[in-house]
């Protein structure tokens, strides 16, 4: 029955359809790439009701050429940007080395950020000691640009002897403190109006910190996103609220969440909340937005919503395939690049590296993270141990445990 | 020592923990510049200012997932639901991440918050102002679930509650906030002020969590119950001459299992009386502890009385509440068993 808009009945249902399904050649001709340099920086102080077609936009520093170009650009020395590309190649490279260990059944599960290494690493970049990150499973990039260590990061993957939360978590929910890193939920969305808590606490003792949620394209549907910005634009904490938009949750194209309408950043429009949308491959681009949004928390100018847009390359956990959902090519084929690859382009352009350079440090890196996975090795894995003791199971349920766990363990014990 | 409601009690036990330490803070729905619904809070932004008190947007998962934000940053949020009944938009926040931060991150992050709420029925309030939800927090592993039954424990706990580095859910029994509630409606209300345990000391003292306290004491029968129906089971054992021991379990996580079956082996027979519908409700949780720990000294059948597994209607609300002719009919029928 042939469905005619504005006539009476029969009803029917709109369910959004990506543009391409496995097979069908991919397609982003209908995607909006503004060119780099175009989008205009407002001053950190702006109204927000000023930029709204920040929104809409995609805020972009490195063009087709590796150039950096246009009001965002020029916020990092050659020192940083090397730096930053160690950052991602190093991520790249951990992430690879951790898939093919849970294929080899040294682990029960991985999530790569492949792909979209730009958007953690360059973000954390602009941040200060102190500050928190409240992130989803794929910010590994956010420790691994702090500078914590790889092989404690295998040791949680591991789940072994030397474990920093003791056995109790899936691979990848790694939980710092001193390396401004909440505790992974493994639910989703809970942490974004966690953040706005944070940022509060900061705000009302008159401190200096400010935070970071993390929230994926998907999640933005769940209610926490919604409280999220209600108090976020209530009350106004030292607070930057990130999408992170790689196209896909699990099988689920963006626009299912999104509906066919408007951007994910435009939703923080009604909040009053600065909103701005980035080319989350762009790691020039990346730190620019990320420096200017906790500027403003800082300066007690309140809150932003960021768009990240980018791809999720691999799939979305070693229990996906992706094949099974989108075309195979779909992510060579995705406009906006390569965040390694751009960047490597835009330092050799400057003369500032090379090919060969690159090879060698991607040579370095990889010795360097088999180094860390053999000294986390000999601490156990997940199935063959050695773990932290079973009997720890019962602590940390709360400060002291209570009659009924003292009990409880007697029984196992353990 | 003050003459306090249970509200006045409550307010004082967060005008305490405010002077004492500059981390509490209180916020929650009409929380703030009035006070409370049922006026909880009235005058604490007065005195400690906005930044301290204030109202909150109608979010429940936004106010326990901030409180769980200010918490972690280390503050000690004590926030307001404005009825238990309104609590399940935030329960993913307490069900899976307030009560798991500390575990999951093997204590590199904690939550020192307490989240209050009025619970029970008693007052007209039908299906939406007269839960009793406190199981579904019992049950979650890693949350502290507390419900005083007057004036004296209600700021006692309250104050342990808030120092406590462990979330704690505070239900407070809205029939008893003005006065014990002895479940006989249609006689006139008794206030605190009568009452001993509504003379309230003004300055700082804690009730401790997972303690209970004996409110009778007696040889037949050891009755369990919290909130309301510590009175409505003390009427029913005046009402019936039946010499029950009376245990005000104050805190059902962690509960005062030495406590449960002190009492019962010394008495041989027990009734359970919770408000809160039967069916997994807490009311089973105790007769398995009961039969757990104290089987081989029973001398009858555990008895429960409870809510019916209905929602809590509005017209019928004398026919749903278990009241003191129900305890007292229990009562009597285990004392008839051998």
């Amino acid at each position: 029955m042939s469905k005619k808009k504005g006539q009476p009945g029969p009803l029917s249902l709109y369910v959004p359809e990506p543009e391409c399904r496995p097979g069908d050649h991919p397609d982003f001709s209908e995607m909006l790439i503004p060119k780099a340099g175009e989008a205009r920086k407002p001053p950190v102080d702006v109204d927000p009701m000023e930029i709204p077609d920040l929104a809409y936009s995609v805020i972009r520093v490195l063009n087709k050429k590796g150039e950096a170009v246009g009001p965002w650009a020029g916020e990092l020395d050659d020192e940083q940007l090397v730096e930053g590309l160690r950052h991602m190649m190093t991520l790249r490279a951990f992430d690879a080395r951790m898939q093919m260990a849970q294929r080899q059944g040294k682990t029960s599960f991985y999530m790569q950020a492949l792909g979209e290494e730009a958007v953690a690493c360059a973000f954390r970049m602009a941040m200060q000691p102190g500050d928190m990150n409240f992130p989803t499973y794929r910010q590994q990039g956010l420790l691994i640009a702090s500078g914590y260590p790889i092989e404690t990061m295998m040791n949680q993957i591991y789940s072994n002897e030397r474990d920093p939360v003791k056995g109790r978590q899936l691979p990848v929910m790694y939980a710092s403190q001193e390396h401004g890193y909440f505790t992974i939920s493994g639910n989703l969305a809970t942490q974004f109006i966690q953040a706005v808590g944070w940022a509060m606490g900061s705000a009302i003792k008159g401190d200096a910190k400010i935070a970071a949620g993390w929230i994926g394209e998907g999640s933005t549907a769940e209610n926490d996103f919604h409280s999220a910005l209600v108090f976020a634009s209530t009350y106004k904490p030292p607070v930057v609220l990130n999408v992170v938009n790689n196209q896909w949750a699990i099988s689920t194209f963006q626009g299912i969440a999104r509906g066919n309408a408007a951007t994910f950043a435009s939703r923080g429009l009604g909040f009053g909340l600065p909103s701005l949308r980035v080319d989350g491959n762009d790691y020039l681009a990346v730190f620019a937005v990320a420096k200017w949004a906790i500027e403003r928390a800082r300066k007690n100018l309140g809150p932003t919503l960021i768009e990240f847009v980018t791809y999720r390359a691999g799939a979305h956990s070693t229990s996906d395939d992706p094949t099974g959902y989108r075309p195979k090519d779909e992510s060579s084929t995705w406009p906006l690049g390569d965040p390694i690859d751009r960047l490597k382009q835009h330092l050799i352009l400057k003369g500032k590296w090379s090919e060969e350079r690159h090879t060698q440090a991607k040579a370095q890196i990889e010795s360097e993270i088999l180094q860390a996975q053999k000294e986390a090795e000999k601490h156990g894995t997940l199935h063959n141990g050695p773990h932290v003791p079973a009997g720890t199971m019962f602590e940390d349920v709360y400060k002291e445990p209570p009659i009924h766990l003292i009990r409880q363990r007697q029984e196992a014990g353990i | 020592m003050a003459r306090m409601t249970m509200i006045e009690a409550i307010r004082s036990a967060m005008d305490v923990a405010m002077e004492k330490d500059p981390n509490v803070v209180v916020f929650g729905e009409d929380a703030g510049y009035f006070g409370g619904v049922f006026r909880c809070t009235q005058g604490l932004q007065k005195k400690y200012g906005s930044q301290r008190c204030f109202d909150a947007p109608i979010s429940e998962s936004g106010i326990i997932g901030a409180a769980i934000g200010m918490a972690v940053y280390g503050l000690r949020p004590c926030v307001e639901i404005q009825f238990a009944d309104y609590v399940y938009p935030g329960y993913d926040q307490l069900a899976s991440e307030a009560s798991r931060i500390r575990y999951r991150s093997a204590g590199e992050f904690t939550v020192p918050m307490t989240v209050r709420m009025p619970t029970g029925g008693g007052i007209f309030g039908g299906q939406t102002h007269s839960q009793s939800p406190e199981a579904l927090f019992a049950h979650v592993s890693g949350l502290k679930t507390v419900i005083p039954s007057n004036p004296y424990d209600a700021k006692g706990l309250l104050i342990a509650s808030i120092e406590d580095d462990d979330p704690v859910m505070f239900l407070e029994p809205k029939r008893l906030y003005n006065g014990p509630f002895d479940g006989h409606h249609d006689r006139p209300v008794t206030p605190w002020k009568k009452h001993e345990l509504g003379e309230v000391p003004e300055g700082h003292y804690t009730v401790p969590l997972g303690k209970a306290a004996i409110r009778r004491e007696g040889g037949d029968v050891t009755v369990l119950a919290y909130g309301t129906m510590v009175h409505v089971a003390l009427t029913a054992a005046e009402e019936t001459g039946v010499d029950a021991e009376i245990i005000d379990l104050r805190t059902i996580l962690p509960l005062d299992l030495e406590a449960i079956e002190a009492s019962v082996r010394k008495t041989g027979r027990c009734v359970i009386v919770v408000e809160a519908t039967k069916t997994c409700g807490f009311s089973a949780e105790l007769m398995a502890v009961v039969m757990e720990g104290c089987f081989h000294h029973l001398e009858a059948p555990v008895i429960r009385v409870t809510g019916w597994d209905t929602p809590y209607p509005h017209a019928h609300e004398w026919d749903y509440f278990p009241g003191p002719k129900r305890v007292g009919a229990a009562l009597k029928k285990v004392m008839e068993q051998a």
